[in-house]
């Protein structure tokens, strides 16, 4: 820990900042030195590092004082740690917060990870060594490699032995994984040759294949994690194993979506799932999949998808209003296109409990007999809700009927659009006002 | 004449069929997946084998997932496509990925008030580190950006953005175009920009330099309110206004 110097942690002119880490308690030797909690920055001359607490303990050495590093393993109740070996002292080094130290290497321990990275960049930055060619405006006390034959700190030959030992054996057994996963790639792609001229005959109606054949190709897939457009047209993606999940989600989900109002965007519900889950975690893709089998299996949620990207499991009772509402938005306004539309779902319980709604508003009853339209009267009762508060934003109205942000933007726009409603489009925000016009 | 059995006509017809095909050399696809099948299972006891021998290799060694996912993506394979798959059943590479997606989710939906649902990989990185907490699995950058790609199939908007010499990650659906783009970069030397500096440094007029990031303060806060934007930081990700 004698190599530092204390700095102000600002970089020089031509010098850059490589990584930063967090959470770095700083090792003299194997003793643990007073500097427990700080970052470390690597730049591309030097180590620095500041103190969490108190920002002006800052310390540095160039790099050029590495002579190698090498990484420990993370143990029981201990962090992971790189150790850095280090050139003896330079004569005209600054003063730092050790006058002396017995060891000639520090270790930095990572509290909080980050290990990985930091001895990739370290790694890099040493095999650049970009200090020489660019050296940095002010004088950085170097340590030249001419000193180091003669003043090479005694017991660093003996170390460098036992890690090129220990780098060997690591080696091999690497090498002997990658020799065994090079055996298990090539028979991996036979498969997925096989598959591929399997997909094609399916494609090409060669041969007599059965559904169920079709259907067991396909988990075969995905156990290998081969993707296949072909059979995914004509059978869509989900497997035995899709239509499963879907079943769970069903039963999983319908609590949360009635709390969140009866929409969950699907990374919410990844997240669900998965916590819930503990291990044998879903993919993103299983969950897409499952909930793309939703409709065919009957089960009260639907995915759906916005034009702007977004995916969500919404309860079908939701995505039925909506249907319904756009279905009538595109009928002209005629009683019995109306009614004949309104046949389309008339098993659906969503319609009783608007006109139940609808009826509920007196002042509207009398005049409910006179309009000819549905369309009119879903509008009008968004409008009486936007009425009662004079205006409203999506978000006011979202708080108003516990419904999410986007389904109530989009229920204010339908109406924007029928006429029931205009709207104010300031800087302050979109705001929705009765159309008196 | 009696006719002959309807049955047994076409079934001969059908065996000639496909004799005469087996002769062309072609397999019959019912033949080719039984044999896939029977390979299946061949290669899911390699695959057990091999795991049993290297499974830490994987969980420890970040530069032998490395290797590992560009060999499979060589032969076209997803080792992360499915949760039900081998690679994951077995090699539990599954569960690494997935819960880290979990884990970035949940960072980006925690930070989104504040920075809009832009972070950069680096602070994402820290943050993600921090929260799998001190006992946990050290994580690379490579790995949160393999799970963030797995995580665009659930249609959330996320993408990477390279600026500089990394990336942004970006968990709000928006779509940056060059000029979005170009600020950002510019924005990224200094920690903010501002209207003049646009100006300065770009050769934009003044109204474009503002429409730019009102539209960028716009995409990344779903918010249309807005007084006037003059700066905003990227590296905290705070905006002034």
């Amino acid at each position: 820990m004698d190599r530092f110097s204390w700095s102000n942690g600002l970089l020089e002119i031509n010098e850059t900042l490589v990584i930063q880490q967090r959470g770095i308690r700083l090792y003299d030797g194997d003793d643990k030195a007073k500097l427990d909690s700080g970052v470390a920055l690597l730049s591309t001359h030097r180590l620095i590092w500041r103190d969490v607490k108190n920002h002006e303990c800052c310390i540095a050495m160039p790099l050029s004082q590495i002579v190698f590093f090498e990484e420990q393993a993370a143990g029981i109740g201990k962090s992971a740690k790189i150790i850095i070996h280090l050139h003896a002292t330079p004569a005209n080094k600054e003063t730092g917060p050790y006058q002396h130290s017995k060891y000639s290497f520090i270790k930095l321990s990572f509290k909080e990870h980050g290990q990985i990275e930091f001895h990739r960049r370290l790694t890099e930055e040493m095999t650049q060594k970009r200090w020489e060619s660019t050296p940095a405006s002010q004088p950085i006390p170097t340590a030249t490699g001419s000193q180091t034959g003669r003043t090479r700190a005694v017991g660093i030959v003996g170390i460098e032995r036992k890690i090129e030992e220990k780098r060997k054996e690591t080696d091999k057994n690497i090498s002997e994984a990658f020799e065994d996963l090079s055996k298990l790639m090539v028979k991996a792609k036979e498969m997925v040759e096989l598959s591929r001229s399997i997909a094609n005959k399916i494609k090409d109606k060669q041969g007599n294949i059965t559904e169920d054949e079709t259907i067991r190709f396909k988990s075969y897939l995905l156990s290998m994690g081969i993707a296949d457009p072909v059979t995914r047209e004509t059978h869509g993606s989900g497997t035995h194993y899709h239509m499963q999940l879907a079943k769970q989600l069903g039963d999983m989900l319908q609590v949360p979506l009635e709390e969140r109002g009866g929409m969950m965007a699907l990374t919410e519900v990844y997240c669900l799932v998965n916590r819930a889950r503990g291990m044998e975690l879903l993919s993103p893709e299983d969950l897409v999949n499952a909930c793309k089998v939703f409709e065919s299996l009957k089960l009260p949620l639907r995915l759906r998808v916005f034009d702007s990207g977004v995916m969500v499991v919404q309860l079908q009772s939701h995505s039925e209003e909506e249907m319904i509402s756009s279905a009538l938005d595109n009928v002209s306004c005629t009683i019995p296109n109306i009614m004949l539309t309104l046949t389309r779902f008339r098993r659906h319980a969503v319609l009783d409990t608007h006109l139940r709604k609808m009826s509920s508003h007196s002042r509207e009853t009398s005049r409910f007999n006179a309009l000819n339209s549905f369309r009119d009267v879903f509008g009008r009762l968004l409008l009486l809700q936007v009425s009662d508060k004079g205006s409203l934003t999506a978000e006011e109205f979202a708080k108003l009927l516990g419904l999410s942000v986007l389904l109530s933007k989009e229920r204010l726009l339908l109406a924007e659009k029928m006429g029931h409603l205009c709207t104010d489009d300031s800087v302050e925000g979109l705001r929705f006002y009765p159309n008196l016009f | 004449m009696h006719r002959r059995g309807v049955g047994a006509g076409a079934i001969a017809k059908k065996k000639l069929a496909e004799a005469k095909y087996k002769e062309r050399g072609n397999v019959l696809a019912e033949d080719q997946i039984v044999q896939m099948s029977k390979q299946l299972e061949t290669f899911k006891s390699n695959l057990e084998e091999f795991a049993s021998k290297h499974k830490q290799e994987i969980r420890k060694n970040s530069q032998f997932r490395v290797q590992f996912q560009e060999m499979c993506s060589t032969i076209g394979v997803d080792p992360l496509a499915s949760g039900k798959g081998f690679w994951s059943e077995m090699l539990g590479v599954g569960d690494f990925y997935y819960e880290l997606g979990v884990q970035i989710i949940e960072v980006c939906l925690a930070l989104k008030h504040r920075n809009g649902g832009l972070i950069t990989l680096d602070e994402l990185h820290h943050r993600v580190l921090k929260g799998r907490g001190k006992y946990a699995q050290d994580v690379s950058q490579d790995d949160l950006m393999r799970a963030i790609k797995k995580l665009k199939v659930m249609g959330n908007g996320f993408g990477m953005i390279p600026v500089g010499g990394s990336y942004l990650v970006q968990s709000v659906p928006a779509e940056l175009n060059m000029d979005h783009t170009v600020v950002l970069q510019l924005a990224e030397k200094k920690g903010y920009v501002t209207v003049s500096e646009i100006k300065d440094s770009l050769k934009w007029e003044k109204e474009r330099a503002c429409h730019v990031l009102v539209n960028l303060h716009q995409l990344i806060s779903g918010h249309r309110g807005l007084k006037k934007t003059t700066t905003f930081s990227i590296n905290s990700l705070t905006f002034f206004f």
